[in-house]
């Protein structure tokens, strides 16, 4: 079957789809965005996390067909998609230029990149990098899915709060605290921002 | 960050930014932030196949026929492969022992061993094509356990073996026995005031990397092909692969794809042969990934473990003995199991002083599912069951159990009941220390002015109790860890070191074949060239064959020996470009002859900080590269019968203290925190040590109230393949784990660096069950504990 | 494998009509599962996520109509007040991603007995509003659990909506897991006092075939709080009256060993939780009486 859905910002159109085939299926194999992660494919790691329609699903218990005409946003659209919230899509946003987000951001950049070089992150990303939270990095496009839905819904989370919002999200690697770091400082990073 | 103790050798000025000791961020943080670090399951190929496995759906049977022309006839496939097929006279693989058939022939030794392959245009049509093959089994006992593999009747798992250690073990379905003696037990025995016995179980436990084993086989024009993989050592893969394709080494290439985690669970080759054999069978790439059911018989698990033991002591709290026996299920086929048998007999007292000591190792074949190499094997196990028994000796000695560790605790010149001394900083007792000190957690934090908060309390949001029945419990265990590969292994890595100008900037380029994991090697391996060659700009080279191994990335060896390998390559690289620029300027400064020479931010400098000139210069349009193995010290093997012989080259020494609080009613545990004090002898990037403690804690936490791989006694199938029945830690069972970070330089080590990834994984599971038994007063003899073992509801 | 996409209501039971065999699917939780790991090949797939009624949810006088696809997470956070129990259990849904999906549709249409919603229903009372073709009926939810993962349902019918009595007392919820999000329950129980009409509900969840009351429990209580004036005097319940609760709530499980616990376990915990649970929905209750009293 056919598939027409729009990702981070952008119409796409899937054919010859199998009609098991997962939306996470879909985006990995059919439209070259693998960001999205295959750990588990049962709804409980949280690596395959986007949002659809706005709200963070597992993309791999989403059927493929379930998609038709919705909007997704994957972990590699999030930056833009972090960018536009930011400048407001309602026109009434804030300035647009280089946020002190930004300009922190390219300060902190390691100069030995094997490659990606001067890549604009959004806050969540750029504090997973500063605070250590990543290790193997599986889980954490959906991680910063996760987080960045949490801090746009509630800025300045609890740890209660954090840990109840990523609590969907497995990880193996970092016993969770530098992730617990990362998110605490991108909401400390937004609202000095503001 | 709390230093104390000898001062690092460095050898290259430190004026250099971004070097050691400094929290520089991964190189790679970018790419996986925005999902475009390329995991081996992202891997994708125009035209490419998708590979399927069957798998036996029994654990021990002779397959009496197997038909596969209905699956070769489904539209869309285009290679059905068993055992027939396979290209060359070598049909075995395995990392020490070639045990491992590459598809089942004639029998299958354990539940999900793979028995034919399949490639298709889509997924799905290889799945269905694969449920078409079939296959009909004759099964035969199972054998799960010591008895049954060790009656005299019992069948073996391998009926032909021509191993080495098949001569001096006292079973065939024993597939290695260390004792380790040291002292008369006997009459030690004699003096001890206090003995205490103790008999333990350990689970199996899964490493649950989250990324699934995957790769991608493109065959190539010489008939070669290339592989792009996830694994923890690309050239142990390669002397596996090459001759079960029939190629020479030089025809199989192979790249590190992105790797989601591994923990010991990628020693050992999982889809790698099958992609190639498929690949070069079809003339198409293949690619192949399992989801997470398959995942869990794709790869080996940690040993579960059956330990005895039973110590003595004087009435003052001085060890006189520790016996003790260790039976390692191994499971169907052999991996890694001779090395865990050496470190759980050799470690198998623990950071303890005792002299005499009867230690006896032994890994079983049975037709339970393979078991290998996870972090800190042998010693995990080992070390759950030797702090179980320091608690019990200082409950009957009413002793608090942090002094009976002191009193006992190994320190630098201490022998290792091998005979071995210890010959770098051992500081047991200070780590104990410094756990105990930390300030305890508040208690009674779920109390609130609302009511009782659930999230803060046993059970959390499932709402099961607001306070009734809780009680907390605080625990204590400390543990050692050999790092690096023992028992007289030729373990050494390869760096390639180049030095060039790049856009007008002197650039250092580091290749090796070091399986970047997750755990920072690449972030350690550019700090390190940029301390040793003074220049700010590293580039990584992707990980390959095209340079010499590196060795494995386990054993907590990576950073010393392949960080090791490079300093020396980075050392030569600084030699032949001080050569240079003694050739090219040597005649403007008489400082280039005399002085001693450094290279510091990018200029060469005497080591009175005088300018002698810009790299740029020096270098002009020249590269200077070397390629260079460097190994650490040479270790020996243990003697077969006593175990006697210097078989470790290093240790890692980590405490913990846990605070539990328990429903007792319901069984519930919620680690409140797991604090962690660990020497690392030189932390290379403070960020990345702190991650890695805080990692394998976790893994420890999971090991003791979770996390278990159950197979059915009777038939030897696994019971909970799933992430929805295997249950690893979420961010709500994690506890904060404050680390205490201590460096003792190691004199023997690169900058005096110790190890890291393993030593958290050892103690933490023992100070999590300790803190347990201390608030239910329970004895608890297994680990994991689970609700129904709190309750008597077992 | 076809892909069924109705637009409307009439449209799913259109082709639900054509094709009893065809499987909806909304949250995907269940479904999704079993196709990803080979467990299931439908011919038909149904995607009911386009159907806006689904998602709705009205309060009327003495019930809540909840579309059958309204998310656990909206539940959570908009139904609190009229249905605490249901409320409860789906804040022990999965994880935050299952329960901005998932609904009490999929528990129901699944019907395993380990469903969190269950409890909830059980113990709040409430009906299912299934429709075919045929036309519409409501299932009383206790009828509704046939067996082990099979349910009232014909062939041609869907779940449209669950019809839950509004709280008309404290309601409470536990589920013991060994983890703190994204776990099956071991056994889970839910409790409802309804003062107005002096009864208690129980819900057991994963201790037996089916999801099930406690009935015998149920009526030793009612009996013994009527007995003792204890809905008027609104003292505290005597011990030895939670206790019996408790142990005839653990005997109305059949619960059997298996990877999640053993059934041993199950039976000890559940009772447990239906002492605890009525310690808090009776002191909530003493609570508000109290406070009443105050007030008048």
């Amino acid at each position: 079957m056919r598939v027409n859905f729009t990702v981070n910002g952008r119409p796409q159109q899937a054919d010859d789809v199998w009609e098991g085939e997962s939306l996470l299926y879909v985006l990995r194999e059919r439209l070259g965005l693998p960001g999205s992660k295959n750990a588990c494919e049962q709804g409980e790691c949280g690596s395959c996390t986007v949002r659809l329609d706005g709200v963070p699903v597992c993309s791999c218990l989403v059927a493929a067909g379930q998609a038709e005409g919705r909007e997704v946003v994957t972990v590699e659209g999030l930056a833009d998609f972090a960018r536009q919230r930011a400048c407001g899509s309602d026109g009434t946003g804030g300035v647009c230029g280089t946020s002190l987000d930004e300009a922190r951001a390219w300060q902190a950049r390691g100069t030995d990149s094997q490659a990606g070089g001067n890549v604009e992150l959004s806050p969540v990303q750029q504090a997973f990098i500063d605070a250590g939270a990543v290790q193997c990095g599986f889980c954490t496009p959906g991680l910063l899915v996760a987080a960045d839905e949490m801090l746009e819904r509630n800025p300045s989370p609890s740890d209660a709060d954090i840990r109840e919002a990523l609590s969907g999200n497995l990880c193996r690697c970092t016993g969770y605290e530098k992730i617990m770091d990362a998110v605490r400082l991108a909401a400390a990073r937004q609202s000095e921002g503001v | 960050m709390p230093t104390n103790g000898v001062p690092t050798k460095i050898t290259q000025g430190s004026g250099t930014k971004g070097g050691i000791g400094e929290s520089t961020l991964r190189p790679d943080g970018t790419l996986k932030v925005t999902g475009e670090f390329a995991y081996s399951s992202d891997m994708w190929h125009e035209d490419m196949l998708w590979g399927q496995i069957l798998r036996s759906t029994v654990a021990h049977a002779e397959i009496v026929s197997l038909d596969t022309a209905e699956a070769l006839a489904t539209p869309g496939v285009y290679a059905v492969m068993t055992y027939d097929d396979l290209p060359a006279e070598v049909k075995h693989y395995g990392l020490e022992i070639r045990d491992t058939p590459v598809l089942a022939h004639g029998k299958v030794r354990h539940h999900g061993e793979p028995v034919a392959i399949v490639a298709a245009d889509h997924p799905e049509t290889a799945r269905r094509a694969a449920a078409k093959i079939k296959v009909e089994y004759r099964e035969l006992p199972v054998i799960t356990d010591e008895a049954s593999a060790t009656a005299p009747d019992a069948v073996l798992i391998h009926e032909h073996r021509d191993d080495h250690h098949i001569g001096h073990v006292p079973h065939p379905n024993i597939v290695h026995r260390q004792p380790i003696v040291r002292g008369d037990v006997t009459s030690a025995r004699g003096r001890a005031d206090v003995i205490v016995e103790g008999e333990y179980t350990f689970g199996m436990q899964d490493q649950a990397f989250l990324g699934p084993e995957s790769g991608l086989a493109v065959p190539e024009e010489d008939g070669g092909v290339h592989l792009y993989i996830a694994t923890q050592w690309l050239h142990s893969d390669l002397r596996q692969i090459a001759p079960v394709l029939g190629l020479p080494e030089d025809k199989v290439r192979m790249t590190l794809a992105g790797v989601g985690g591994a923990f010991g669970g990628r020693e050992d080759l999982s889809m790698q042969i099958h992609a190639c054999l498929l690949a070069l069978r079809t003339g198409k790439p293949v690619k192949i990934v399992y989801n997470r059911f398959e995942s869990f018989f794709g790869h080996v698990h940690r040993h579960p473990a059956k330990l005895y033991y039973e110590h003595g002591a004087t009435a003052d709290g001085k060890l006189t003995h520790v016996k003790a026996r260790i039976v390692l299920d191994g499971g169907a086929y052999a991996s890694a199991s001779p090395a865990v048998v050496g470190n759980a007999s050799s470690l198998g007292v623990g950071p303890y002083a005792v002299d005499d000591v009867d230690i006896e190792a032994i890994a079983l074949y049975t037709n339970n599912p393979p078991c290998g190499a996870m972090r800190g094997f042998g010693a995990v196990q080992a070390c759950f069951a030797y702090e179980a028994q320091m608690d019990k000796l200082a409950a009957r000695l009413g002793m608090d159990p942090v002094e009976l560790r002191q009193r006992n605790a190994m320190e630098q010149g201490t022998l290792l009941p091998t005979g071995q001394p210890v010959d770098s900083p051992a500081p047991v007792a200070e780590l104990l220390r410094r756990v105990k000190a930390m300030p305890l957690p508040p208690e009674r934090q779920w109390e609130s002015s609302e009511g009782a908060d659930v999230r803060q309390l046993p059970g959390g949001l499932s709402n099961t109790t607001h306070g009734e029945g809780v009680v907390r419990g605080v625990g204590y265990a400390v543990g050692i860890k050999n790092v690096g590969f023992s028992e007289g292994f030729d373990d050494y890595s390869t760096a390639r070191v180049r030095m060039e100008v790049v856009g007008g900037e002197p650039v250092a380029t580091v290749h090796t074949a070091m399986a970047e994991v997750g755990q920072g090697g690449v972030t350690v391996h550019a700090q390190i060239a940029r301390t040793e060659l003074g220049v700010d700009q590293v580039t990584i080279h992707p990980a390959d064959t095209r340079v010499g191994s590196a060795g494995s990335t386990s054993a907590s060896r990576q950073t010393y020996v392949t960080g090791g390998a490079i300093r020396h390559a980075c050392e030569l690289v600084r030699e032949k470009v001080l050569d240079l620029g003694r050739r090219k300027l040597g005649s403007y400064h008489p400082a280039w002859a005399h002085a001693e020479l450094l290279l510091e931010g990018g200029k060469v400098v005497t080591d009175g900080g005088e300018v002698l000139a810009d790299l740029v210069d020096v270098l002009g349009d020249e590269a200077v590269e070397v390629e260079e193995e460097w190994r650490h010290r040479p270790t020996e093997p243990f003697d077969l019968r006593t175990g006697q012989g210097n078989g470790h080259v290093q240790y890692s020494f980590a405490a913990h203290r846990a605070v539990v609080e328990v429903d007792t009613e319901l069984g519930l545990v919620k680690v409140i925190e797991l604090a962690c004090a660990q020497d690392v002898g030189k932390a290379l990037n403070p960020l990345s040590v702190v991650g890695q403690i805080q990692g394998g804690t976790t893994q420890g936490l999971g090991m003791a109230v979770m996390e278990e791989i159950l197979v059915d006694p009777k038939t030897a199938k696994v019971r909970n393949p799933s992430f929805t029945d295997y249950l690893i830690p979420t961010i709500l069972d994690t506890p904060t784990i404050p680390v205490d970070v201590l460096e003792l330089a190691d004199d023997h080590a690169p900058y005096g660096l110790r190890g890291v990834g393993e030593a958290p994984t050892l103690s933490s599971t023992p100070a999590v069950l300790a803190a347990i038994r201390a608030a239910t007063g329970l004895e608890l003899n297994r680990t994991p504990v689970r609700p129904e073992h709190l309750t008597g509801t077992s | 494998m076809d892909f069924l996409r109705p637009a409307s209501w009439e449209e799913a039971l259109a082709a639900k009509a054509e094709h009893p065999t065809a499987v909806p699917i909304a949250g995907g939780t269940d479904v999704m599962v079993e196709i990803n790991f080979d467990h299931r090949r439908p011919e038909y797939l149904m995607d009911l996520t386009r159907i806006g009624d689904l998602y709705e949810w009205e309060v009327g006088r003495d019930t809540v109509r909840l579309g059958a696809s309204v998310p656990y997470a909206t539940i959570m956070e908009q139904l609190r007040p009229e249905l605490p129990g249901l409320a409860l259990a789906s804040h022990t849904v999965a994880s935050p991603q299952i329960r901005n999906r998932g609904g009490v549709g999929g528990n129901l249409g699944t019907a395993s007995p380990a469903g969190d919603a269950h409890p909830a229903l059980l113990a709040a009372g409430a009906e299912v509003e299934v429709e075919s073709v045929r036309g519409s009926r409501r299932i009383p939810v206790d009828d509704f659990y046939t067996g082990v993962k099979r349910n009232a349902l014909a062939p041609d019918e869907l779940i449209r909506a669950v019809h839950i009595r509004k709280a008309d007392g404290p309601q409470q919820y536990s589920k013991v897991g060994t983890r703190n999000a994204m776990v099956i329950a071991v056994c889970a129980f839910g409790l409802a006092l309804h003062p107005q009409t002096r009864t208690v509900r129980t819900g057991i969840g994963s201790a037996a075939p089916t999801p099930v009351r406690a009935k015998a429990a149920e009526d030793f209580l009612n009996a013994a709080l009527e007995e003792g004036g204890f809905w008027d005097n609104g003292k505290i319940i005597t011990p030895s009256v939670a206790k019996q609760f408790a142990d005839l709530c653990a005997a109305a499980c059949n619960p059997i060993d298996d990877v999640r616990g053993t059934a041993s376990y199950r039976r000890h915990a559940v009772g447990v939780m239906a002492r605890r649970t009525l310690t808090w929905t009776w002191e909530s209750y003493r609570g508000a009486h109290r406070t009443t009293e105050g007030a008048a």
